[in-house]
């Protein structure tokens, strides 16, 4: 697990300006490791280095890989520039995806802050494919400004199946959503207590305030999940930089349940 | 397997032994004023004579009035960088007519053979190993060393002041298994080693060595000198009981001690590397000037850096308070959850090679006393 395959950029979307999103196909004919919706690859590009970025497409697609990527720094920079028909190292599927199982018959509320949609997405694909096997489903997603919101069609196409919320923290006159700040919605929200399951990704400060948010109206611990991120190089548990408390993040998240990791949420420069 | 007796005049025998069934045989050796796990080729090139004063921040050498071969305690060194080193090419990628090709890295290493693992160190590399080879993907240079390798252990007839495997209950008696187990008896008339092979492999290597079964009094010499190493400990200041020490630091992760041990502290890596568990890696990618091959290189790291918790918009971990607690609170309570067992074995060298000489024994006994106040 220590050496990426080699994949090929399929095709490349500019999504908002400086994030894009990458579809990979294998460049043999072995088949695609499956993934789970939540989990995530090492994507290396070549002479730079390697950087986890979460799956952000369907789980359905068995011959294809896609992700959605900022570019924020050397690593990612360097996947930006790939182009169609270009190879790519890639390791994974790697972590702990969102709990599909226990989503079937219950309200899904699922919160996204900014470039957390991506790794979103592949469950809002399995929610909008089978919408019929939950009790409801609301999606909160909130961003700066209408022009960095991802995945606009769809979010329209998306809003037939389920409940779409938009937020941003600033627009013009053309806008008629909400303004303001993610957790204005999720105080609104209406919800079964004892029938809900949140999932939630996005800045670390978002994902606080949107567990607080939830918590405030008596949504058990147990019944929200959300998504970390840390620096790793591995990816296995076994470089040590992805450590959070008692947990690696590579292997035991991204995606935890909030009642398992509370303590550490709230502990600075854990 | 009975426990037979070598003569301390035959224990080159042993030696030569590994090394003719292909071994690469690594031991403690003198290396200028310390001393250091390192490859041998005889019985002479052990540190016979010699024995190390530790304190905090402090490592002396000194001739011992008798001419044991391990009346030493640990090296400054540990073992693990000879199962996983410290630098080591992960592979090598080349791009040929504009496709990517990867080359992963085998290993051509020959088998180990250690002479001298004590018993804490048995412990730390069943630790390294529940990080390495226990998980869904096992690290394979690792692997491959780690089952290859002969382990000669010995038993401790010595503790130095640092030493606190009794507080970790990971010694002085070896428990673990190991291939073949030595416990050295030295006095005025006598000099030899108790011998009790722990695999097959030790057997037939026992086998061909000149021994002689070991009475009751012979044994007997054996497991005092061992219960004297645990007396030198229970006697010490570094004897505690080591039980609730998860829950005390789980309790107290916002104790003022942090802020004290942080104004000495100078984060500089020395009790990471010293340790015998600490496992953090990094790795490096490069490419050479054509720009058409590239390699990847895996590094020890520590969570003492400030790249360690490095996340896009900054580090993590900015402060040495922070650092400091990761490293501890790791090593003493978090790694239990993860892994089932304590990081730490009590041997010792994070106090000794601590340039400042903070004590990780002195740092817990802060946090308890903050905490009562």
């Amino acid at each position: 697990m220590n050496t990426p395959r080699v994949l090929q950029v399929h095709s490349r979307r500019e999504e908002i300006p400086g994030t894009f999103t990458l579809q990979l196909r294998a460049a043999d004919d072995q088949p695609l490791p499956s993934f789970v919706p939540g989990q995530f690859n090492m994507l290396y590009s070549f002479g730079a280095g390697e950087v986890p970025i979460s799956f952000s497409g369907s789980a359905r697609e068995t011959d294809s890989y896609t992700h959605t990527v900022r570019a924020l720094g050397k690593n990612t920079e360097a996947l930006q520039r790939l182009l169609a028909a270009d190879d790519i190292g890639v390791r994974g599927p790697f972590g702990r995806g969102w709990p599909i199982p226990e989503l079937a018959g219950k309200q899904v509320l699922v919160i996204a802050g900014g470039l957390g949609l991506a790794p979103l997405r592949p469950l809002i694909y399995h929610l909008n494919d089978n919408y019929q096997q939950f009790a409801g489903i609301q999606l909160f997603y909130g961003d700066r400004h209408p022009q960095q919101l991802l995945y606009r069609q769809e979010l329209q196409q998306w809003s037939a199946n389920m409940q779409v919320n938009l937020s941003v923290d600033q627009a013009g006159p053309d806008w008629h959503g909400h303004i303001g700040v993610i957790t204005s919605l999720l105080n609104n929200a209406v919800f079964p207590l004892d029938n809900t399951i949140a999932l939630v990704c996005g800045p670390e400060i978002m994902m606080r305030f949107s567990i607080q948010a939830l918590r405030a109206k008596d949504l058990p611990g147990e019944a929200i999940y959300l998504s970390m991120e840390r620096n790793m190089h591995c990816a296995i548990g076994h470089c040590g930089h992805c450590q959070w408390g008692p947990t690696f993040v590579c292997k035991d998240g991204p995606v935890f349940r909030y009642a398992d990791i509370e303590k550490w949420l709230y502990t600075r420069e854990l | 397997m009975q426990t037979a007796i070598l003569a301390a005049a035959d224990l080159d025998q042993l030696i030569q032994l590994l090394i003719v069934e292909g071994f690469q045989v690594i031991g403690p050796v003198r290396d200028q004023h310390a001393i250091l796990y390192d490859q041998i080729s005889s019985a002479a090139d052990l540190p016979q004579g010699w024995i190390d004063q530790q304190e905090k921040g402090s490592y002396r050498l000194e001739q011992s009035p008798n001419q044991a071969y391990f009346g030493h305690t640990v090296a400054a060194n540990s073992w693990k960088k000879f199962l996983n080193p410290p630098r080591r090419r992960l592979w090598r990628a080349s791009r040929e007519n504009g496709q990517l090709v990867f080359q992963a890295e085998s290993n051509e290493a020959p088998p180990l053979a250690f002479i001298g693992v004590r018993s804490c160190e048995l412990h730390a590399i069943r630790i390294q190993d529940a990080v390495y080879i226990q998980g869904s993907h096992p690290d394979e240079l690792y692997r491959s060393n780690r089952q290859r390798l002969f382990n000669v252990s010995v038993n401790c007839t010595r503790a130095t002041a640092t030493c606190f495997c009794a507080s970790m209950n990971t010694g002085p008696e070896v428990s673990l298994p190991s291939d073949i187990n030595l416990t050295e008896v030295i006095d005025a008339e006598q000099h030899y080693f108790l011998v009790k092979a722990g695999s097959p492999a030790g057997e037939r290597i026992v086998a061909q060595l000149p021994t002689r079964a070991a009475d009751q009094t012979a044994q007997q010499a054996g497991r005092e000198a061992i219960g004297a190493a645990l007396q030198q400990m229970q006697t010490g200041p570094r004897y505690f009981d080591s039980s609730d020490v998860k829950e005390l630091l789980y309790r107290n992760l916002e104790s003022p001690s942090w802020d004290d041990v942080a104004e000495r502290c100078l984060s500089c890596a020395n009790c990471t590397l010293a340790c015998p568990t600490c496992f953090c890696s990094a790795v490096e990618d490069s490419t050479d000037l054509t720009g058409d091959h590239a390699e990847r290189w895996q590094r020890w790291d520590s969570c003492f850096t400030n790249d360690f918790s490095y996340i896009h918009g900054g580090t993590i971990r900015e402060s040495t308070r922070s650092r400091y607690r990761q490293w501890m609170t790791h090593k003493l309570a978090t790694w239990i959850d993860q892994f089932g067992h304590s990081g730490c074995v009590g041997c010792g060298r994070c106090i000794s090679w601590c340039p400042v000489g903070i004590d990780i024994t002195e740092e817990l006994l802060h946090i308890r006393a903050a905490e009562a106040k």
